[in-house]
């Protein structure tokens, strides 16, 4: 780089070499001396007694080298999976929390539930002895939906959990709901399902667990986006290991969106093992295991009110939630649909009077836990799909009813717990529909018609909350833990730089757009600075990255360290130039005396700093290396508006995303071209969400249907459009950067907006998602219209 | 048995059982760990290599079947001195990859379908590249990068 101020400039990725050469190197890249091969023995059913398991001719077959059970992992006090948010429900009672074994101890409870594991010395060893483990279970009625499993008479999953409740949650004013709603003009009411999706990642998770009995420590190398919080819940809550004898190591990871956020049975399982074989072990999820092991998201029943006033003011919303928690608590699972969720209701507007009530349910399904976008999506989608919904009820243009309700004023109290510190939502409107050409839409929409073709337009203004999070904010809402940011930044004595985060980037892109804010801030060339992150070994703490937070906390904590750089290293140049150190500026890579010629630069301060001859020792201790911890204030609430325009075939039913504008706000922007790649990823996710994606369990054998890429339509090149995208910018208030973050904005605005689209093509009221061909054929053919 | 081909230019023979798929032949026995395996129906396309010349899933197929083929991996696109074929620069230059994973597999049936295909239009790009799965781009990128490519291979 010419210029060392790279901020808001393109740079491209320093990662990129190495994946585009092959030399990435992810957990099953990892094969460590004496490796050997973890294969898992899973559930075929969703509800099961399990009354023996055999190991005797698997130990038999050949290269296995141990088998274990869940017994095994009781007799060895091994723990159950933790769950770090405790959600206090209505009745002041904390949340029902059922046990989550490793490994199933007497019970399964969902198809791919783990039952034991073979270890040997190929994968294939170990894959042919898991089929000859022989386990007699006695099948018992299973519930796959949250409606059916709230119904009396349900089969129980959980003897904790009576009636399959894990918690009745509310938040906001019932009784100012419920006058708001008695007396308004117009109550737009719906009632929607909000698809159960399955993450895929393209990596399948994967961990590879060795112990050395030198020091009796573990290193665990796992696809994970949180390795230190992978290593506090698994040492100190589920192992009682020494925390400071396990290092954990997420190397490259092929992608989380939230799915390898969590602490899973397999990783505890592998580690503890490592121990007992004295081996490596390494496990990789076949696909189909993915599918049946790796948390799922959203899953949501929902009936939702809004109150409007004779011009379309929103006086009142009203939803009510049934949430499926699956088979036990995921690590972050209660919080998800509660805190996450019913936050985000009021959206961009000026609601007065949000009530919320969300019921936490047991089903015989795959954990739910957070995925991109984790309950805003959901959230976003109650609203806008209310909103516009609303807006054609009451013949009401639906940008024009945005616009009267839009939220104007900052910092902006909502009745649901947050408080927006910055935005401009018109203007991003006004942009995404300029970009849109909206304008023009009716022209389109007639041309389409005469070739037999369906045209429709629909809007989302979403709002979400991330940097997560203020920890006291946190805390008083449920988290188990605080939720900031560690970094440091190590300056070498040739002046280079090394920066530690405790942010985790598998696909972020963290290594480029730190090392732009670190550079521009030295007045250092970007190639000058690399980031490690991922490895408990070498970086002091981290919360990892997860709710767009990388850069709005973890940058933050960086900037934080550079501060401390900055100021020791006026000091030391202060001292080479014999002036006082008030005197000191820093710009552009240089120190220099105010108001002098007199100046040293960043580089000579470096070396002295470690290799001086003279030091004033006296006043200051040698070395350029500082650490900073940062816990935001608030969250950052990026928002923007998205439009969808679909042309559907009523002949096929098949729908064509034609074009697809997102505005976004998301403050500051360090690497636009990272940032578009974000928001254009994040769309392709809630596009599929929207039109071809959701898994699908039987609901009489509790059997997963979806089980493969063959029954699970994931989103192709050939599915999605290219898109339109364009950023507004109100600058974060709350940290130095004023950035808000991006990763989570596309799947969050996109299905609403599309699903609207896809009900004005047709002239229908509603569209269940992801609106296949089947069900957009039928309703385009059918007579029932609104 | 006894397999022997040509991958990335060396002459390389192993033992390996019969049902070893090329993938795990590649990945295990040669470390070439840039093929990477992101499902078990052949479905996402992360495996995908030349063989003679044509791009192939290798998880689609066993490892005795490639005998006597010539092989190249991601390892063996770009020039001896580091040099990155156009594919991979137009990649890096379009921002067509995130976390990577897929992108070894997509870069491989991306040379082959601009081979078969030397200007292709956005919808042959879309058309030609759905058997290849990537969760991260969301394609827009990786389509930028084919059409920038195909104008200098
Ligand atoms: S691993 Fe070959 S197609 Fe998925
Ligand atoms: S870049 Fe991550 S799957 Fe394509």
């Amino acid at each position: 780089m010419g210029d060392m101020n790279s901020i808001g400039v393109s740079v491209k990725r320093k990662e990129d070499y190495r994946f585009l050469t092959g030399a990435g190197t992810y957990t099953d890249d990892v094969t460590l001396p004496h490796q050997s091969y973890a294969a898992f023995v899973r559930s075929p059913h969703a509800h099961a007694k399990v009354k023996s398991i055999r190991k005797d001719k698997a130990l038999k077959a050949p290269g296995v080298v141990a088998i274990f059970t869940g017994e095994d992992l009781a007799a060895a006090k091994v723990g159950g999976l933790p769950c770090g948010w405790l959600i206090t429900d209505v009745n002041a009672q904390p949340m029902k929390e059922p046990a989550h074994p490793c490994m199933a101890q007497g019970k399964v409870c969902h198809i791919g539930d783990q039952v034991a594991v073979v270890i040997a010395e190929t994968y294939d060893q170990a894959r042919d002895a898991a089929e000859l483990v022989e386990v007699d279970y006695e099948v018992l009625p299973a519930v796959v939906d949250v409606v059916s499993a709230l119904k009396q008479g349900a089969p129980v999953i959980h003897d904790a959990a009576p009636g399959n409740s894990c918690y009745v949650w509310a938040l906001g004013d019932k009784g100012a709901v419920d006058k708001a709603m008695a007396a308004a003009a117009h109550v737009t009411k719906l009632e929607f399902v909000n698809n159960r999706l399955i993450p895929n990642a393209i990596e399948p998770r994967a961990v590879n667990a060795s112990y050395a009995r030198h020091d009796e420590s573990y290193t665990l190398y796992v696809a994970n986006q949180n390795p230190h919080v992978e290593r506090l819940l698994m040492t100190a809550f589920v192992l009682g290991l020494p925390e400071q004898k396990v290092r954990v190591i997420a190397p490259d990871v092929g992608g989380g969106f939230g799915s390898k956020i969590f602490l899973y049975a397999e990783d505890v399982v592998l580690t503890w093992a490592s121990k007992q074989v004295n081996r490596p072990i390494k496990w990789t999820a076949e696909r189909s295991e993915s599918f049946m092991s790796d948390a799922h998201g959203r899953d949501h029943v929902t009936t939702a009110e809004l109150a409007l006033d004779k011009d379309g003011k929103f006086l009142a919303m009203r939803v009510r939630t049934a949430a499926a928690m699956g088979a036990y608590l995921s690590t972050f699972a209660s919080s998800v649909p509660t805190i996450l969720y019913a936050t985000l209701l009021a959206g961009q507007y000026t609601t007065p009077a949000i009530y919320a009530e969300v019921t936490g349910v047991f089903t015989n399904t795959v954990p739910v836990d957070a995925y991109r976008g984790a309950g805003r999506p959901e959230a976003t989608y109650v609203v806008e799909r209310l909103v516009e919904t609303a807006a054609r009820e009451m013949k009401l243009d639906p940008a024009e009813i945005r616009r009267r309700n839009f939220i104007k004023t900052f910092p902006y109290q909502t009745p649901v717990a947050l408080q927006y510190d910055i935005g401009d939502y018109e203007a991003t409107l006004a942009e995404a529909m300029k970009i849109a050409d909206v304008a023009g839409f009716p022209a389109r929409r007639a041309e389409a018609a005469k070739r037999g073709k369906k045209r429709g337009l629909g809007y989302s203004c979403y709002i979400e909350a991330c940097g997560l999070a203020p920890s006291s904010i946190a805390g008083a809402l449920g988290a188990r833990a605080g939720l900031f940011e560690s970094g440091e930044v190590r300056v070498h004595p040739t002046g280079k730089v090394t920066v530690f985060t405790g942010s985790h980037s598998h696909g972020q892109g963290h290594e480029t757009t730190f090392a732009q804010v670190v550079a521009s801030r030295l007045g250092i060339p970007v190639d000058d600075v690399d980031v490690v992150h991922g490895d408990t070994g070498r970086i002091a703490f981290g919360m990892g990255t997860y709710g767009s937070r990388s850069l709005a906390v973890g940058g933050t904590a960086i900037v934080k360290a550079l501060d401390k750089v900055v100021n020791k290293g006026k000091k030391i140049a202060a001292h080479l130039l014999e002036a006082s150190d008030t005197d000191i500026e820093f710009k552009d890579g240089v120190f220099t005396v105010a108001g002098t010629d007199k100046a040293v630069p960043f580089g000579a301060v470096a070396l002295t700093a470690y290799v001086p001859h003279n030091y004033p020792h006296d006043k200051l201790e040698p070395g350029l290396n500082e650490q900073a911890f940062y816990d935001p204030t608030n969250f950052t609430f990026p928002a923007g508006s998205h439009i969808c325009e679909v042309e559907i075939d009523p002949d096929t039913g098949i729908t064509k995303v034609v074009n697809f504008t997102a505005v976004d706000d998301f403050g500051n922007i360090v690497n636009p071209m990272i940032v578009e790649g974000q928001v254009h990823g994040g769309l392709t996710q809630g596009i599929g969400q929207a039109l071809t994606e959701g898994c699908v369990y039987d609901k009489e054998s509790g059997q997963l249907m979806t089980g493969s890429y063959l029954d699970y339509c994931m989103p192709r090149a050939d599915d999605v459009p290219s898109y339109k995208v364009g950023t507004k910018v109100t600058a974060c208030t709350h940290n130095p950067l004023g950035v808000k973050g991006c990763g989570e904005a596309g799947a969050i605005g996109s299905p609403p907006a599309l699903i609207n689209a896809i009900t004005d093509a047709l002239g229908i009221r509603e569209i269940e998602m992801p609106a296949t061909p089947e069900r957009v054929w039928r309703a385009a053919n059918s007579n029932k219209k609104a | 048995m006894k397999i022997s081909m040509t991958v990335n230019g060396k002459p390389v023979s192993a033992e390996v059982e019969a049902r070893t798929l090329l993938v795990t032949f590649i990945r295990e026995n040669l470390r070439l760990t840039g093929t990477h395996v992101g499902c078990d129906t052949s479905q996402c396309g992360a495996c995908t290599i030349h063989l003679n010349g044509r791009a192939v899933k290798s998880c689609n197929i066993l490892a005795m079947q490639a005998e006597g083929a010539d092989i190249v991996t991601i390892e063996g696109l770009a020039k001896a001195d580091g040099t990155l074929h156009p594919m991979q620069e137009a990649f890096r230059e379009h921002h067509g990859l995130q976390c990577g994973f897929c992108t070894p597999g997509m870069v491989m049936s991306a040379v082959d379908l601009v081979k078969n295909h030397p200007n292709p239009s956005e919808e042959t790009i879309r058309a030609e590249l759905d058997g290849n799965l990537c969760r991260c781009t969301g394609y827009h990128n990786i389509v930028k990068a084919v059409k920038a490519a195909s104008a200098k291979m």
